[in-house]
């Protein structure tokens, strides 16, 4: 904001990098603390982002310096790292396409999870000796196709939306989110069941040996201290920014595009919306296939990084998980979405597994704490186990304590400019 | 498929899909009238309704099963304090996940992460403390009176258990239309449903009628998991979210927020997947398993409310200008 | 004094949750477990977890006595793949660990086991029955399980049915879970080839309770037989309502029913006529197993799950070829690549059953037995016992 260069900035420069070193070569392990460290290299990137707070020209090279520079150092070091950055990734954009659905439009979407499920099928049979099998000859697709299939999954995830979208958008509120539960439900079922009479899915048993894309990349950097598994994880990250990257603009651009406002008329009062010239079903259907269009380009990306698909990875709960991201972070709030994926994934994948595992450590070595033995932790309180409640208790805690997200979406005023043509 | 297996299959079909539906229905109750007050749906009835599934099967098994007692007044015993228990825990539930959320205007999806939140927490609780005492899928103690058969056509019974269920579950719909339409909290409640503020206006406390409402409708999730542990003999700390899942389906179904049309709903739900389980593999000659059942439930659901938006039996929704 | 004590422990455990190994002679050596131990398949994936637990407190002496530092770790896969994948590459980049045992859901197995492959890091399955598991070339030097295969046990029910039974017209239902697809797959090819008459062949979702859409069907039909592949959970309310609505037909399921809790779920006046297959023989009626189910329950509290016998013996090879590939290396810390490379070499008797390898990972010769189901887990009897070698191994 200010001219010059504030205290402050000093302050996030310096901090970014003594963290960025520590992580690189101290903490660089799997415990509480490399944890908590690698949290801590996080806390730039949500300050660096408020650019109401800190200054663009500071805030963006501090964001990129952690993205393009530490994130990938550390990741190539200890691959976890990078995985669950990926897995952040992919969420967020996940995130991001429910925000158009749920956060712009106001439409309540609980079976999102479907049209992922989509594009990592879509992927998985045509690069699969599966897919191969069922589709004859050409198939399966080398690995690099993946970025034409991705290109791809973006208007058959974007068809399937808007084909499922159509008989049901006239539907309102919670009747159309039992409707959207339902498709998300039919979807897992299909995956599951079409092993017969036909079978495309390969049915529980899941699809196996999905190409990826870049092998050969990954193999030429391949070094006795990076190995080509390394450098693939690196491949995908690199893929990962670039979506999230992408799905970010398209939000912003969307957010304040006529369209945007269309859909913020119809979130807000779908009458008055209609009676000043937006046709409801169009823009609905406009909204429901965009965000379904990134969930698809999403899935072709799962596909590829897990080499394996099956109907489990699409259940409702992660159609709630996303769900919870989103209103976590704060509805409608790019950055707030965002953070609830960053916030979620890293909850789940990491904080509790780590502090389940410091645990069950602490009780290994028998640990006394007042001079009562952790060893004495009967078994019945195995730390891992409860890794779902404690997550439950913190989605309760933090809905009271930001009822409107971590961050709330703000109504920006509207410029003249765009205010005469809303429809 | 010939016309005498249709009629020698109907009968039975008919009679487990009514049962089944109404199970699902008594569940449903409990979604549609916290919806019907507050527009909320309320994601944790599944595990209170499983909170009532477990309390009663413990119950039946470790302190009723030695006394001396009539199996129907064990099972009613079993009714009442699953009821208690789970009456309790919406209550509780109300007041710390859903009150604080409505007090500080959060945005109408806050409550439903809440409920999330409210169920993942149950199930592992529930989980932790079953646990303690062994494996936590519990089977229903064995009462021969509810097996016994009541003949239903010269080829076919149904077990002592589905009139049981038949006759509580309507029961429960009566006493609480007649709860609704007739007393004078029912009165409170319908005011409360149509129009908070006005109702707040009038002397109604707003707060103490929706304490009552999660209460009532915790009550009935414990009896409706009572009934489900007698129904189908097993209960565990993740049972409730299929039937949790369905009845509210079905709620939808029959119109939300209206307490025949989730009775309706039920019913409908369960004959379907009944019907459609049995007659389409043998009319596709195995091609169309069983497990299609569920995608041509929801195809069906879908059709109905593309034709019905407001369901079976829901008000048309008024569009205020 | 004692304050000493806790500031040493404190600051020796700060440090190695740091992942940095604290100045032993040797180092430390982790074992992994992967199960589901939270949502509804825990009660298998937790019998892996303590199975394991009882392996490491009892073999790991071994080790110890070397100079290492054991400890067992267990993760939750929440039998979500995504999950799997991402403990698998935090215990892949942890050098501590040179063994994993798990998983219990195959559709977790698979691509976790393609992250462990990554660096040599061996994985013992103590339930993985889907053949393709041990079949992809991709993770041939490192995926292992101790249980049999489900394109045998699934062709050796049918053999019982068809020609013990004497089973003609028959009912396959399965769970639409990876395991029990596979396994109800196999039998109804084999059964067919036996020239059985499958009128009905149709999944159920394995979170369904009610049955009585097929049994309706069922009652007309009347099948000599009905198969189930899936878990004693839903076998035992089979069970229930098959005899409630009065079908006298056998029922046959594979090892997801080798539970003492299926006669529970299904009540013990309803269990006539009912069979399984497995790998295992009976933990009543084994010496080894007797003993092993004693210390499990006096240890735990708890009767021992099928798959903590599993869970037992998986991590118990796991524990013998570090051992092995520790000794082969003077006794120092071996790698990742050696101490896979010895599991396939290592030979005991488990308590499910004489453990060999072949060059696959399959156990090398897996006995299938036939069991009756009593009235109790204790009224099991043991029908007939099949020697099966492994297929494609050597």
């Amino acid at each position: 904001m200010a001219p010059g260069f504030p205290k402050r900035s000093v302050w996030l420069i310096a901090y970014t990098l003594a963290v960025t070193l520590l992580c690189v070569f101290v903490f660089t392990g799997n415990g509480l603390i490399d944890t908590a460290a690698f949290l801590a290299l996080l806390v730039p990137l949500f300050i660096a982002s408020d650019f109401d707070k800190c200054d663009p020209r500071v805030g963006m090279p501090v964001f990129a310096f952690v993205l393009l520079c530490a994130l990938p150092i550390i990741g190539m070091r200890n691959t976890f790292y990078l995985d669950v950055a990926i897995q952040v990734g992919i969420f967020a954009v996940l995130a991001l396409g429910l925000n158009i659905v749920v956060g712009f439009a106001g439409l309540l979407d609980l079976g999102f999870i479907a049209f992922f499920a989509v594009g990592a099928y879509l992927w998985a049979i045509v690069s699969s000796p599966h897919g191969a099998a069922l589709l004859g000859v050409g198939f399966p697709l080398q690995g690099d196709a993946f970025f034409v299939v991705a290109v791809a999954a973006v208007f058959v995830a974007a068809g399937t939306g808007a084909l499922l979208g159509l008989p049901v958008l006239r539907l309102k509120g919670d009747y159309l989110a039992i409707v959207t539960l339902g498709f998300g439900e039919v979807i897992r079922v299909l995956a599951n069941n079409l092993d017969k009479p036909v079978n495309i899915t390969n049915g529980p048993q899941g699809i196996a040996a999905i190409a990826q894309p870049l092998t050969e990349v990954a193999g030429a950097l391949a070094t006795t201290t990076a190995p080509a598994f390394k450098w693939q994880a690196l491949i995908y990250y690199a893929v990962v920014l670039t979506l999230v990257l992408v799905a970010v603009l398209a939000n912003r651009r969307l957010d304040s595009s006529s369209i945007g406002r269309s859909w913020l008329a119809i979130r807000e009062d779908e009458i008055a919306a209609q009676a000043m010239g937006i046709p409801l079903v169009r823009t609905k259907l406009i909204a429901f296939a965009t965000g379904a269009a990134f969930a698809g380009t999403m899935g072709v990306l799962f596909a590829a990084k897990q080499t394996f698909v099956s109907p489990e990875s699409f259940d409702f709960n992660q159609s709630i998980g996303v769900l919870a991201m989103i209103v976590l972070g704060g509805l409608g709030s790019i950055r707030g979405v965002m953070m609830g994926a960053g916030l979620v994934t890293i909850l789940n994948l990491q904080v509790l597994k780590s502090l389940s595992a410091g645990l069950n450590h602490l009780r290994a070595t028998g640990f006394e704490i007042f001079g009562w033995s952790f060893a004495n932790l009967p078994t019945q309180f195995e730390p891992s186990k409860y890794e779902r409640l404690i997550f439950g208790l913190i989605l309760i805690a933090m809905m009271l304590y930001r009822p409107r997200g971590l961050v709330p979406a703000q109504r920006r005023p509207i410029s003249a400019k765009n205010a005469g043509r809303v429809s | 498929m010939s016309f005498q297996l249709a009629l020698e299959l109907l009968p039975p079909t008919l009679a487990d899909g009514l049962i089944l539906g109404l199970l699902y229905a008594t569940i449903a109750l409990g979604y549609t009238m916290v919806y019907g007050v507050l527009g909320l749906i309320n994601f944790a009835h599944s595990e209170i309704f499983m909170v009532g599934a477990v309390v009663a099967v413990e119950l039946l098994t470790y302190v009723l099963a030695g006394s001396s007692l009539h199996p129907v007044a064990q099972l009613v015993l079993a009714m009442i304090v699953a009821a208690a228990v789970s009456a309790a825990l919406a209550g509780l539930a109300e007041r710390i996940a859903y009150r604080p959320l409505r007090r500080s205007n959060a945005p109408k999806l806050a409550p439903l992460i809440t409920a999330i939140g409210i169920s993942l927490f149950l199930q592992d609780a529930v989980r932790f403390v079953e646990s303690l005492f062994g494996q936590f899928i519990r089977p229903f103690p064995s009462m021969p009176f509810f097996d016994i058969p009541l003949p239903l056509t010269p080829n076919d019974s149904v077990p002592m258990k589905s009139l049981v269920i038949l006759i509580v579950a309507g029961a429960m719909l009566a006493g609480l239309r007649y709860t609704v339409n007739q007393t004078r909290l029912g009165k409170a409640i319908r005011a409360v449903a149509t129009d908070r503020m006005a109702a707040s206006l009038m002397g109604i406390d707003v707060n103490r009628i929706v304490m009552l409402t999660f209460l009532i409708g915790g009550a009935l999730a414990g009896v409706a998991g009572t009934l489900y542990a007698l129904q189908f003999g097993r209960v565990d700390p993740f049972s409730g979210f299929i039937p949790g899942l369905k009845a509210f389906t079905a709620a939808v179904l029959g119109g939300i927020g209206s307490i025949p049309g989730a009775m309706v709903g039920g019913i409908v739900l369960g004959l379907i997947e009944m019907l459609i389980g049995t007659f389409v593999p043998i009319l596709t000659n195995n091609a169309i398993g069983t497990e299609y059942k569920d995608i041509f439930a929801f195809g069906i659901l879908i059709l109905i409310l593309i034709f019905k938006p407001t369901g079976l039996l829901g008000r048309p929704s008024t569009e205020k200008v | 004094m004692r304050l000493m004590k806790t500031l040493t422990a404190a600051t020796t455990s700060l440090l190695l949750l740091t992942g940095a190994a604290i100045a032993e002679d040797k180092g430390t050596i982790k074992i992994v477990t992967q199960s589901p131990l939270s949502g509804q398949q825990s009660v298998a994936g937790e019998g892996i977890m303590l199975g394991a637990q009882l392996a490491v407190a009892q073999f790991g002496k071994q080790l110890t006595d070397m100079g290492f530092q054991l400890s067992l770790q267990p993760e939750d896969d929440q039998a979500t793949p995504n999950v799997g994948v991402a403990n698998a590459n935090r215990i892949l980049n942890d050098p501590a660990v040179l063994g994993v045992v798990g998983h219990y859901n195959s559709g977790v197995a698979i691509p976790s086991s393609e992250v462990y492959a990554k660096d040599n890091l061996v994985m013992v399955s103590p339930a993985n029955t889907n053949p393709a598991i041990t079949d992809r070339e991709t993770t041939r030097a490192i995926a292992n399980r101790i249980c049999g295969r489900d394109d045998i046990q699934g062709p050796a029910g049918a053999n019982f049915a068809m020609d013990t039974l004497k089973a003609k017209k028959v009912y396959i239902i399965n769970d639409k879970s990876a395991y029990g697809s596979g396994i109800a797959q196999t039998f109804e090819a084999a059964a067919r080839k036996n020239g059985a008459n499958v009128i009905l062949s149709t999944g159920m979702d394995q979170n369904e309770t009610d049955f009585s859409s097929i049994l309706n069907r069922a009652r007309v039909d009347q099948p000599d037989l009905i198969y189930y592949g899936g878990t004693y959970p839903q076998g035992g309310l089979i069970i229930k309502q098959m005899r409630q609505k009065g079908l006298k037909a056998a029922f046959l399921g594979g090892d997801g029913l080798d539970s003492g809790d299926l006669q529970k779920i299904a009540g013990p006046e309803n269990m006539t006529n009912a069979y399984f297959t497995t790998t295992a023989l009976p933990l009543s009626q084994m010496p080894a197993a007797a003993a092993f189910a004693q210390t499990y329950k006096a240890k735990f509290n708890k009767d021992p799950e099928v798959y903590s016998a599993y869970g037992y013996d998986s991590a118990r090879v796991v524990i013998e070829a570090i051992v092995a590939a520790a000794k082969a290396k003077g006794g120092t810390m071996p790698s990742r690549a050696a101490v896979a490379e010895a599991v396939r070499g290592v030979k005991f008797d488990g308590v499910t059953g004489a453990i060999a390898f072949n060059n696959r990972g399959d156990i090398a010769s897996a006995k299938y037995v036939v069991i009756e189901a009593g009235k109790s887990a204790d009224a099991n009897k043991i029908v007939k016992i099949i020697d099966v070698a492994a297929p494609g191994g050597s």
